[in-house]
């Protein structure tokens, strides 16, 4: 049975917010690792765009947010599959 | 074949617009609906087209770029949404009708004033009557970038002082410029830029959008599916999803994207004073022929790289069904849509005959154009 593993997740205030991470880490993946995924429900129900990551890389998203400033919401801990 | 119809949609379009239209329709999801590889996919594409529209525009950011199917839904979302009764509305006489019925239908249910500040016979407009024409409730004004006619440029950012003097927003039709000619909503102080993508920008017919400064809100002219947000009552605040309800038209926007693509390549500049260069050709071998009349091009501020012309009093139509008959040249006679330009410069009945060139033509199909020409006016002068 698989386990459930801690992520750090970004969420958006727009759709837009989150293709600009996407596009980004598509220019720099190392910079942004993840991915983006539809938001936990955990976090907001509904059907927006989050970015997810292993929890061991938060740091390095939360550089690259504030150094490319790029806007986001809220950052989470979760434990996803 | 040889295409003159440029001003009301490009034709001959750079290769990559139809290569990206095909890739999207067959790798593209809903755009803006789900997280899965071909919604992204769409959404990355149609982020790319954003970003490049406020790159062409200096609009300050991307999300201020909404999307649309044309400049038309552009100017109903924008003259709908910010005048209501007892506001006093600006334009002028060069409008089309894209502008002109939407405020007049403002006019007619909501009691908005409208006021239409002429155009000479030289299709020149007067800003000193232009800025007489403010009043105290004069919250919009909504003016052509260039005529659609005449392909004559007006100075909006003169425009746009005045009106802001005024305490008034500006905004511009920028049908006939955008991807023509150099256009910076911070350094021309436009507060909203409305385009459409099938002309000078060389997308697809459906492609359209408006670009808004920091600080404009505009209501939702629709409202329905927004990808996200679905528990609420109502369209998400945000910019664009706030003025794009229901799925946008990826395939489409994939083809603006590669157009403007394009257009970044080769420079506005460029590819304006291209268009410019052939419709000087052909006036120059056309203007001298008995009886012909051109319109405007006299002004200051330069041409799209549009000739407008009648022989005679022969009927515009007749003109370009001889062109197209006989040199298979396409032309567009009658009424361009323009009915208070027709108006100002004399031609109601008569119309005209419009040649509007893109840099895609040759001087060779000029100079076929410049002999038909020649050919016709001989039959009837």
């Amino acid at each position: 049975m698989r386990e459930k593993t801690p992520k750090v997740v970004v969420t958006f205030e727009t759709t837009t917010d989150a293709i600009v991470f996407e596009s980004e880490s598509k220019a720099d993946p190392e910079a942004l690792p993840g991915r983006i995924i539809p938001v936990p429900s955990e976090i907001s129900a509904g059907c927006g765009l989050s970015w997810c990551a292993d929890e061991q890389y938060r740091e390095t998203l939360l550089e690259s947010i504030e150094s490319k400033g790029l806007a986001f919401e809220g950052v989470y801990g979760v434990c996803m599959y | 074949m040889i295409y003159f119809d440029n001003a009301a949609t490009t034709m001959i379009k750079p290769p990559a617009v139809a290569q990206a239209v095909a890739t999207a329709i067959n790798t593209f999801g809903g755009v803006g609906r789900g997280a899965h590889d071909a919604a992204l996919s769409a959404d990355l594409q149609v982020y790319r087209a954003r970003a490049a529209v406020a790159a062409l525009f200096n609009c300050p950011q991307p999300k201020n770029v909404a999307f649309s199917l044309n400049i038309t839904e552009s100017l109903n979302i924008v003259i709908d949404g910010l005048l209501a009764n007892g506001d006093h509305a600006v334009t002028t006489a060069a409008s089309h009708n894209s502008v002109l019925r939407p405020l007049f239908r403002k006019r007619d249910r909501e009691g908005v004033d409208v006021t239409v500040v002429p155009i000479d016979g030289d299709g020149l407009l007067d800003m000193d009557e232009y800025a007489r024409s403010f009043k105290p409730n004069t919250k919009l004004a909504v003016v052509t970038h260039a005529s659609n006619l005449t392909g004559d440029i007006y100075d909006v950012a003169a425009m746009a002082a005045i009106a802001h003097e005024h305490g008034a927003l500006f905004v511009i039709d920028a049908a006939q410029t955008a991807g023509n000619t150099p256009i910076d909503m911070q350094a021309m102080g436009i507060d909203i830029v409305t385009f459409t993508g099938h002309k000078s920008l060389y997308g697809p017919q459906g492609t359209g959008g408006l670009c808004l400064a920091p600080g404009i809100e505009l209501p939702p002219y629709k409202e329905g599916g927004s990808g996200t947000h679905s528990y609420e009552e109502r369209q998400p605040e945000f910019m664009p999803e706030h003025l794009e309800a229901g799925t946008q038209n990826g395939h489409g926007i994939a083809g603006l994207a590669a157009g403007l693509a394009y257009i970044e390549e080769h420079g506005v500049e460029n590819l304006g004073a291209a268009n410019a260069a052939l419709a000087d050709r052909f006036e120059k071998g056309v203007r001298d022929l008995p009886g012909v009349r051109i319109l405007g091009r006299k002004g200051s501020c330069g041409n799209t790289g549009i000739v407008a012309l009648n022989v005679g009093d022969m009927d515009s139509g007749a003109i370009s069904d001889q062109l197209n008959q006989g040199w298979e040249i396409c032309t567009r006679p009658g009424a361009h849509c323009a009915p208070l330009m027709h108006e100002s410069l004399g031609t109601v009945s008569q119309g005209a005959v419009r040649f509007s060139f893109s840099h895609f033509n040759t001087e060779e199909e000029v100079d076929t154009a410049i002999e038909a020409m020649r050919e016709i006016v001989a039959d009837v002068m």
